[in-house]
């Protein structure tokens, strides 16, 4: 299957700091990646040069040309100065209909909220805004930053069957990155673990039994992992 | 009221007044009000050129403010902070104009008009100049509305759904420009900012979607030209500075009934 999007060799330097090198990875129809690090490790600009919104110092990014991008920040700070309704938000750059745009915060948990001023919102709230806004675009990629921040326990846990389902319905590829690991490496097909390259990756079996993951994080989630390994044993035999 | 240099006077600031609210909505959101000055002294700069060479006035404003923008919207990660740099530029091009101005042989020029403005004094052909540019930034504010929104909101957003946002900053620097350009003789060069960004902070506080804001914007500017200018006339007290009084005024009185509620 062709890549939705293939990065080959890249790295990002800011200024005189390389903050990653040598990254080569990609992301097909229908499987969920996750990327993982310790905070610093370039994992968050490593989905931002994916994307787009980073330039490269070194090596490509090949994107398929149908490639449609729906994104969603680690967080995005409103001005106070610029008043804009969650449902305004929602339409800025694509016309959905109006019934599109109800059903895409209904999905996301948050169909009260479309009157509601966007810098008015919750961490959580928001973090539905900005997923419901990237599921509205249609797109064949979902990039989330950190999208389970600010969400409880059960919220995170619908947040992830939202994600399957909707990668079920559209088959779009997902790219995450993620510090919530047990729970996010269950619900992945594949994790790359990130500290300025990639120090391992594969299932999240094989990555969480990894030394170099154990010596990043310790085996304390490797329990954990077991903990939500059921649901996934079972499933989606796509990737 | 309605002699033939009074309706000009109108016509030619409320055009300019319809397209500096939707303008100054981004200047305010992106927090551009060093930016407006720095383009605005540079038209003082622009008029001194065109002086010395003789060139169409407006042609030597567009040129400088042109280039004030792409100088500002080109640089990045500099040493300096952006609001010294800015303000760098924009008192060293007022200096340097006022500087080149007093050199041209003659002085023919009443440098007032420049500095505050003379609406009163604007012809047919300067309102057709004026609503040529008013036309030209509306095409513009309709084209980027969404992606300037967007780039606004959020760089990465913007960059991920395919949006170039150091291009359309660098768009919007230019639209400023043009609205710099043809806003001089009206309301002057040290005033011009106050157009962009009084209007749209009175709108903020009564809008629920940047596009009321901007509408409501439009509309309490082109409020402050009418009441400007018939205080003006009605006083006797110079164009530009009356309108951006009556504009500073409406903005008081919105914050005080906001404070008293």
């Amino acid at each position: 299957m062709t890549p939705l999007i293939e990065a080959s060799s890249i790295g990002v330097r800011f200024g005189d700091q390389s903050i990653l090198h040598d990254i080569s990875m990609s992301v097909v129809p229908g499987e969920i990646v996750t990327i993982v690090g310790p905070n610093g490790s370039g994992k968050t600009t490593l989905l931002r040069a994916l994307t787009g919104s980073v330039k490269l110092s070194s090596g490509t990014i090949i994107r398929r040309a149908d490639l449609r991008i729906g994104y969603a920040p680690q967080r995005l700070t409103i001005d106070k100065t610029l008043p804009i309704t969650v449902d305004r938000f929602l339409s800025i750059t694509d016309k959905a209909s109006r019934s599109e745009r109800q059903s895409a915060l209904a999905d996301a948990g948050i169909e009260a909220l479309e009157n509601k001023q966007l810098a008015a919102l919750s961490g959580g709230q928001f973090q539905r805004a900005l997923l419901a806004r990237a599921i509205l675009r249609k797109p064949n990629l979902l990039a989330l930053d950190e999208p389970t921040q600010g969400l409880d326990q059960p919220a995170t846990v619908a947040f992830y069957r939202l994600i399957e389902r909707v990668r079920e319905q559209t088959g779009c590829g997902v790219l995450m990155v993620s510090h919530d690991l047990h729970v996010v490496m269950s619900a992945s097909d594949r994790v790359l673990c990130v500290n300025g390259h990639i120090c391992c990756e594969g299932t999240p079996t094989v990555v969480s039994e990894a030394p170099e993951y154990r010596a990043m994080f310790g085996s304390g989630t490797a329990g954990a992992l077991a903990l939500y390994q059921h649901h996934h044993d079972h499933s989606h035999g796509d990737a | 009221m309605f002699e033939p240099f009074i309706l000009i006077a109108l016509a030619a600031g409320i055009g300019i007044a319809l397209a500096a609210g939707p303008l100054g909505c981004f200047v305010v959101w992106r927090r551009m009000a060093y930016f407006g000055d720095a383009t605005s002294h540079a038209a003082i700069l622009g008029v001194a050129l065109a002086l010395l060479m003789d060139t169409p006035i407006i042609l030597g404003i567009l040129i400088t403010a042109v280039g004030m923008a792409l100088a500002v919207a080109v640089q990045r990660e500099a040493v300096l902070a952006i609001d010294t740099l800015l303000g760098v530029a924009a008192h060293a091009a007022l200096a340097l104009g006022l500087f080149v101005i007093s050199l041209v042989p003659g002085r023919p020029l009443d440098l007032e008009s420049y500095l505050f403005g003379d609406i009163l004094s604007l012809g047919p052909t300067d309102l057709v100049i004026i609503w040529i540019g008013v036309g030209i930034v509306f095409g513009i504010l309709y084209w980027h509305w969404n992606a300037w929104l967007l780039s606004t909101l959020d760089f990465d957003l913007a960059s991920a759904e395919g949006l170039k946002p150091d291009l359309e900053r660098l768009v919007l620097a230019l639209t400023i420009a043009v609205l710099v350009a043809i806003s001089i003789k009206v309301v002057g060069a040290l005033l011009i900012t106050a157009m962009l960004i009084i209007p749209a902070a009175t709108a903020r506080i009564i809008s629920q979607t940047p596009e009321r804001m901007a509408l409501i914007s439009a509309g309490f500017g082109a409020f402050a030209v009418y009441a400007g200018l018939y205080l003006s006339v009605w006083l006797d007290t110079p164009a530009g500075p009356s309108i951006v009084t009556v504009a500073a005024i409406t903005f008081a009185a919105t914050q005080t009934l906001r404070l008293l509620r």
